[in-house]
């Protein structure tokens, strides 16, 4: 049974199920940093009050952190597993057209990575009374943030990587649970195209607003 | 044209292989890669060299033992072909061609081009069949089958094991093949009845063997010169679930 559970396809089931529930969580951060944009801190701070108190979002941060988790340590294992296939590679190279994105899915995965673990320190450990600052003014802290032109370069560079990551994942993840139609696969990956441009770049032009307009 | 052939020589699985250059003149472009390397051979043995050692057998695109690497190319750079079927002619005069033997560790060079293909045995002996009472032919219309299905099947049942899926993923992922071997049953009647037996043996042979996971880049697809789709792969994935 443990075989079946951790057989290449059941892995590659829980990365699919991980990565769309992740791909659920995206919109709802960015909907709660466009209050960023607005002149009135109290909206976000109270946005933000709000995530960081009501039991429900409680109980889904708690699996949220446990599905990064999982998507990262599911995605580091099948990596390793594939390097180990190909021990020797090509002189020549490979030639064959594929799926660009998909070559550096490990290489874009551990920039969003490090990009979490920056953003825990920011803003989440914060919270936790790890590192100092005002849990309850989290729109000065970002405003602050946004202000040093080395953070916003860093959170752009992280943020193109997250859209190359979304356009393959998306569409890749309803291959693996099965799920490839002649006709609504192609729509799949409009929107998988969509999504990967519209959510890197809302959070892209909050960043860059706050860094050069305010 | 005049060619400059790559070559990877590997004297037997245990010893440390190289790439050799060769010249070859005189190639005409109305032959066939695997003739062209019949040339080489000849020209290698009457200066009393070992021969170039290379899988072939029907050298009609159907047995599917005649897989190289052939610049970057898994069965070389034209789609929808075995390399028996590949022609001179889509090489220029003065080009340098490389050729590789397939690179997955399931299929351990054993001497120069030949790969030891084994691993993709194991994983037809562990499911790959339908267990019938071979007596008698039956009925041809016994068994009503849509016609979709039955190209759906047949287009699946066309894989010839080559490998070229597992040498072009960059994962060297067996998926493809294990995907073809399962769809053309999955999708005929007589193949229900062992149907999860079968996906769960021949994927648990498919890791045992060390291949690498699917990534979806759609490498194997590109390369397939059957021209085996993706389809299959998402197909071996809802066989799987269901084995469940």
């Amino acid at each position: 049974m443990s075989k079946i559970l951790f057989s290449s396809i059941s892995k590659k089931f829980v990365m699919a199920l991980a990565g769309i529930f992740l791909l659920t969580f995206l919109p709802v951060h960015l909907i709660i940093n466009l209050l960023l944009l607005s002149d009135n801190p109290a909206q976000f701070n109270s946005a933000a009050h709000f995530m960081a108190t009501f039991p429900l979002v409680k109980i889904m941060e708690i699996v949220l952190f446990a599905t990064i988790l999982v998507h990262i340590t599911w995605g580091i294992m099948l990596q390793i597993q594939n390097w180990f296939a190909r021990p020797v590679g090509y002189v020549s190279g490979s030639k064959t057209e594929t799926s660009f994105f998909s070559k550096f899915m490990i290489w874009t995965g551990a920039s969003i990575m490090i990009f979490l673990i920056l953003h825990l320190f920011n803003f989440y450990f914060i919270k936790l009374g790890l590192v100092k600052g005002n849990p309850e003014d989290f729109y000065s802290v970002a405003h602050n943030l946004f202000k040093i032109p080395l953070y916003n370069y860093i959170y752009l560079t992280c943020f193109a990587l997250l859209g190359f990551h979304l356009f393959h994942a998306f569409s890749s993840a309803f291959q693996t649970l099965g799920l490839n139609h002649r006709i609504w696969t192609p729509v799949v990956k409009v929107v998988a195209l969509i999504y990967s441009i519209v959510i890197p770049i809302s959070f892209a032009f909050i960043s860059i607003s706050l860094w050069l307009f305010r | 044209m005049k060619l400059t052939l790559k070559i990877w020589r590997q004297k037997n699985a245990k010893a440390k292989g190289t790439f050799v250059t060769y010249q070859m003149d005189n190639v005409s472009p109305e032959m066939a890669f695997l003739e062209m390397l019949d040339a080489l051979n000849k020209k290698l043995v009457e200066q009393d060299i070992d021969p170039v050692a290379f899988d072939h057998d029907c050298r009609e695109g159907i047995c599917g033992s005649c897989g190289m690497y052939i610049n970057g190319h898994p069965h070389g750079p034209v789609p929808a072909i075995t390399t028996c079927h590949l022609s001179m002619r889509f090489f220029k005069d003065g080009d340098t061609v490389w050729i590789e033997p397939w690179r997955a560790k399931p299929f351990p060079v054993i001497k120069d081009l030949i790969v030891d293909r084994t691993a993709f045995d194991k994983i037809q002996v562990a499911g790959g069949y339908i267990s019938i009472n071979a007596g008698a032919a039956p009925d041809a219309n016994a068994n009503l089958i849509p016609k979709k299905n039955s190209d759906a099947a047949f287009d699946s049942a066309i894989c010839i094991g080559c490998g070229a899926c597992v040498a072009a993923c960059k994962n060297a992922s067996a998926m493809l093949f294990v995907s073809a071997k399962i769809s053309q049953f999955a999708l005929l009647p007589q193949g229900q009845i062992e149907a999860k037996d079968r996906v769960r043996a021949m994927v648990k042979a498919m890791d045992e063997a060390g291949f690498g996971n699917c990534s979806n880049t759609g490498a194997c697809e590109a390369e397939c010169p059957k021209e085996i789709k993706l389809q299959n792969i998402a197909r071996l994935n809802r066989e799987f679930y269901k084995a469940f």
